[in-house]
């Protein structure tokens, strides 16, 4: 960072090297007018607006392309850099709508209904939405512009009012190019382009087609950078109050600003500073609020009498659980808890599980998709946990995405392992289906569904084989390394071959590229964790990790990309059946001793049943009573008709959710929980960094904070230390015994969150995990064989089904399907299926088609696209209308119990 | 993108085998899409999509580079192509009778193909041979000192 410095306008100004005139002025406060330029993208230099003098330099240069330089004097406004700015903006205004804009009674501007101009109401400014906040009018004001010189135009094109969230009305287009440029160099999307010459000129669609119909993904990064009106939210009031929190969507945790107005949620937008997203948002962080006002929402707590729910008063409702959880013995009880919800939720959660109840059944949903991470991680690193930082994937050499559809699932992660790319990394995609990440990779691995072990094996076969190993750092920081060798003895590359489907040399070309362009940084998600054998998926990733040395340094890594936003929270803080908050492990008397101490009452020993294992017990009538927050396991459970059966079969169901979920209908009783923009507290994102949840509106009718309800009951079951008024306590019990939040507290938090570990007041937190030596002391490495998955396909069920999810849905729907426009962007599950099987199945493209399992059977319409390839089908499980886990296979992981939803066998047959 | 007409469909593979020799390449795009036009005579919807995915650009660029140079054509052309001049010698030489009759001969506007996909027909501004005023250009080929008459005559031996 070499310290510049110049002088503009007459005043000394420091700028870094690599900066901008522009930038330079513009970070001393100074203003020069400017149309086009963006932080976000790169210097264009279109608008021509930006035009300064330089002494010793010809022309007039445009400050945004020209580089700052050491001495450099520079006048911003003299008059012949304004004499070509008016000619410039002349020349836009001319078919721009600008009767107000160069109006000369602005100053003394009547509301314009009584406007004693006679203009039509489409050439003002004052009935335009971006009125005020325009950046055409702040450059018109600022030249002080009363008269266009040109013959004056107007376009009159139709408004394209074809996206659910935003208006195009390319009579008010600049033609600055910013929505072309975000969406090409930011998304990679490229859904518009300028198209066109001279006048005709226009912001368009591959074949001038509405928005909607282009490969447009809704983001609306190209409206929030619009300067003009010509992009515009359909939602366009502006909020009295902005709000800092962190996005209720994915394991992101990107930041936003929820805008406020009348106790309304108006307004959404991006976060830039000190955040995981600079800004960016994707279209649920974007658009998708609309659910905390829905009509939908519970208000009151339900008690059912008679088979129907009746409304209840919180006093009566609370009585009546605690009254009725305390008839059961503490093995007859489990909690499910959320990671949908706060830290402090999951740890009232636990808590109350653990010394009101009395019982260690207690789980939630990262059973279903990242228990096999903590296992396996566990076990080879002695840390569950995303390693590195997402903002390092932008250095890597390599990046190596083995099971994750990360535009579609982790969209802000995946713009930035596009900037990588750009920037020159390798990008390998290991994935059956060919999602749009393939387009940006290198290489492309398109394997068999369940045969990870297998590709995985082979390439650190090839890296052993080649010597491209590195020995030093496998003899000082791990162990067991013989004994892993010699398992690599059983995966000769023609055998990897067989099992993937993946040529030999390009698992070679991979194995060698991941080996040697360091730093590599791996990635995965639920295409790793959600098989029979996941965990051994996740241990395979471990090892070739350490293998090359990449583990513990910047931009490398093993990273799982975790699904909900608070699962990493839900995990640390313990909602697990055999650990106390920080892992701290329930069968260790020690830290159990401590546990009893702070919470004044004695626990139990052994380890509880997980989410899988309480419905079956369940069915088999050994737990009596639930106490549900915020999960869908009717549409999230494998095997769906087994978890239902299971789920009737309860003496007693508390369910505590915001809208009545399908499970929730089956309750006896239903707490109204409120919503994360009506409560304080923390998530954990997938990089372990703990940031801020704040609370913009008040609770919808008599909701209340999950924490507040379950707090209410455990003081009504006798449970001691459930006293909070507010969760930055709860936040201080959790610090004082969860050693890697030790240092965590609401006031450090203001700002940009802190990664954990975090174990003291003064620690900074950590980005990189396992830098000195892994948390378990030794990296081990563990041998591995190849399995294949439970379920293979024959001839009564001859196709592969895996399961995903879409950019437009999230999870069951409890909360998107509640967003009118992304159910016009995608309304119904299909079931993706290759053109080859289609053919021959007789399946033309949209027709219903039945999926068949052994376990069930859902209509949903066919998608004939190559993304699936031949024999396997793809369906998402968002939709209750076509629930794709009414025909996944339960069969569960040995060691950390995750059912396998990525592979089971079906058939298709038309309707 | 709709299908086309089952003739059309030859076409890309013409479209493939051009594209496969750029495959990957920057800065080819212009190149890429006459070499096509010159193959297939235009540039097909699908083509764009072939073309796009091969050399790793977004279709809205392709198509704001097909929609910049007037030489690309986004709708099937005739066999023949008719330029009528209309610079300023030409027209006041009486070229727009003369294309009054070719519009009347063909039953087709400017800038229109005929519906047996025999002719298409253009206006320029100027052929560079104003000595032969007014000029209407058919393939390669000059017809100089043109009059409405003479058009029907000329059209007919491109029948």
């Amino acid at each position: 960072m070499d310290a510049i410095r110049l002088t503009i306008d007459g005043q000394e100004v420091g700028a870094r090297q690599g900066m901008t005139v522009l930038e330079a002025a513009q970070s001393a406060g100074i203003y020069i007018p400017t149309l086009c330029a963006d932080p976000d993208l790169e210097p264009y230099g279109a608008c021509r607006l930006c035009v300064v003098e330089i002494e010793k330099m010809r022309g007039l240069p445009t400050s945004c392309t020209t580089p700052a330089t050491d001495g450099m004097v520079v006048y911003t406004n003299t008059p012949a850099v304004n004499e070509v700015r008016r000619t410039t903006i002349g020349l836009l205004l001319s078919d721009h709508p600008s009767e107000c804009l160069i109006c000369d009674r602005k100053e003394r501007c009547q509301p314009f209904d009584i406007c004693l101009r006679n203009v039509v109401v489409t050439e003002r400014c004052v009935t335009c939405p971006k009125n005020g906040h325009c950046e055409l009018q702040e450059v018109v004001d600022y030249l002080g512009i009363t008269e266009i010189p040109f013959r004056r135009t107007t376009k009159s094109l139709p408004v394209d009012d074809s996206n659910p969230f935003f208006y195009r009305d390319l009579n008010k287009c600049i033609l600055c190019g910013k929505c072309v440029r975000v969406c090409d160099e930011v998304l990679g999307v490229g859904a518009v382009a300028l198209t066109y010459r001279g006048y005709a000129s226009l912001v368009a669609t591959f074949g001038d087609k509405p928005i909607l119909d282009s490969n447009c993904v809704s983001c609306g990064e190209c409206v929030a950078h619009c300067p003009v009106a010509a992009l515009m939210p359909k939602k366009a009031e502006l909020p009295t109050e902005e709000v800092a929190t962190t996005c209720v969507y994915c394991g992101v945790g990107c930041g936003i600003y929820l805008g406020t107005r009348d106790g309304q949620i108006v307004s959404v937008r991006g976060r830039r500073d000190g955040t995981v997203n600079n800004g960016l948002l994707c279209v649920k962080g974007r658009y998708g609020f609309d659910f905390v006002h829905h009509r939908d929402r519970l208000k009151t707590p339900l008690i059912k009498k008679k088979g129907k729910f009746v409304k209840a008063s919180w006093g009566e409702a609370l009585d009546f659980v605690a009254s009725k959880l305390k008839g059961y013995k503490s093995d007859e009880v489990a909690v499910i808890s959320s990671a949908k919800c706060t830290n402090e939720d999951n740890y009232i959660a636990q808590k109350f599980a653990r010394a009101v109840l009395g019982t260690n059944n207690v789980d939630h949903c990262a059973r279903l998709c990242h228990a096999s991470t903590v296992a396996g991680l566990g076990a080879t690193f002695g840390a569950g946990a995303m390693t590195n930082s997402i903002n390092e994937l932008r250095d890597a050499g390599c990046i190596l995405a083995i099971g994750t559809n990360t535009t579609e699932a982790h969209p802000i992660i995946a713009l930035e392992m596009k900037r990588a790319v750009d920037k020159g990394a390798k990008l390998i995609v290991a994935n059956p289906r060919e999602i749009d990440l393939v387009r940006w990779s290198y290489l492309w691995l398109r394997h068999q569904p369940g045969s990870d072990v297998a590709l995985l094996m082979g390439m650190m076969k090839v890296i052993v084989d080649e010597g491209l190993i590195d020995q030093a750092f496998i003899d000082e920081r791990c162990e067991n390394f013989d004994a892993f060798k010699k398992s690599l003895k059983g995966f000769d590359l023609d055998f990897v071959e067989r099992t993937t489907g993946v040529p030999k040399d390009k698992i070679a070309e991979a194995a060698r590229i991941y080996a040697t362009e360091k730093p590599s940084a791996l990635l995965y998600a639920m295409g790793i964790t959600q098989h029979s054998h996941g965990t051994d998926n996740v241990i395979a990733t471990a090892n070739l990790a350490m293998l090359t040395g990449n583990i513990g340094k910047p931009a490398t890594g093993v990273n799982p990309l975790r699904g909900q936003n608070n699962v990493q929270g839900a995990c640390d803080l313990g909602a697990l059946p055999n650990v106390y908050p920080g892992y701290q492990a329930v069968a260790d008397a020690n830290i159990r001793k401590k546990f009893e101490a702070a919470w004044g009452c004695s626990l139990p020993s052994s380890s509880g049943l997980t989410i899988t294992e309480m419905i079956d017990a369940a069915g088999n009538k050994k737990i009596k009573a639930i106490y549900l927050i915020g999960e869908n396991p009717l549409l999230s459970e494998p095997d769906i008709t087994h978890a239902r059966e299971a789920l009737e079969k309860l003496e007693f169901l508390v369910v505590q959710d915001i809208f009545l979920s399908e499970t929730a209908k089956l309750a006896d009783v239903v707490l109204p929980g409120a919503s994360f923009a009506e409560k304080d507290g923390t998530y954990t994102n997938t990089e372990r960094r703990v940031q801020r949840v704040r609370k913009a509106i008040e609770p919808i009718g008599d909701c209340r904070p999950d924490w507040w309800i379950t707090c209410e009951i455990g003081k009504g079951m006798g449970g001691k230390g459930f006293d909070f008024d507010r969760p930055s306590k709860i936040m201080d019990e959790i610090a004082s015994l969860t050693p890697s939040y030790g240092g965590i507290s609401y006031r450090r938090l203001e700002g940009s969150g802190l990664q954990w570990p975090c174990p003291t007041k003064d620690h900074p937190g950590t980005p990189i995990l396992h830098t000195q030596q892994f948390t378990r002391g030794k990296g081990r490495f563990i041998p591995l064989e190849y399995k294949p998955p439970m379920e293979l396909p024959d001839k009564q069920y001859p196709l592969v089904l895996t399961t995903g999810r879409s950019l437009y849905h999230f999870h069951t729907g409890t909360l998107t399907r509640r967003v009118e426009g992304l159910n016009v962007l995608k309304g119904e599950g299909t079931v993706e299926i290759d053109p080859e099987d289609a053919s021959s199945l007789g399946i033309a493209d949209g027709e219903k088609v039945k999926v068949i399992s052994r376990r069930g059977e859902v209509v949903a319409r066919a998608k004939v696209t190559e993304v699936s390839p031949p024999g396997v089908v793809f369906m998402t499980f968002h939709f209750a209308e076509s629930p794709a886990n009414m025909l996944t296979n339960p069969a569960l992981d040995p060691v950390a119990k995750i059912p396998e939803y990525k592979v089971c066998a079906v058939r298709i047959e038309r309707v | 993108m709709k299908g086309r007409t089952k003739s059309q469909k030859p076409d890309l593979t013409k479209v493939d085998k051009i594209v496969s020799k750029y495959k990957g390449e920057e800065g080819v795009l212009i190149s890429v899409l006459q070499e096509v036009q010159a193959e297939v005579g235009w540039i097909p919807l699908q083509a764009i999509q072939r073309i796009a995915d091969a050399l790793e650009v977004s279709l809205g660029q392709v198509y704001g580079v097909l929609t910049f140079y007037a030489q690309f054509y986004l709708t099937p052309r005739g066999r023949n192509t008719i330029r009528v001049c209309r610079g300023t010698a030409c027209y006041v030489r009486g070229t727009k009778a003369n294309l009054r009759a070719v519009e009347r001969i063909l039953g087709i506007k400017e800038g229109e193909t005929t519906s047996d996909f025999k002719f298409s027909l253009e206006t320029v501004a100027c052929l560079g041979t104003c000595f032969l005023a007014p000029v209407m250009m058919i393939n390669r080929n000059y017809y100089g000192k043109l009059t409405p008459g003479k058009v029907g005559t000329i059209l007919k031996q491109y029948s």
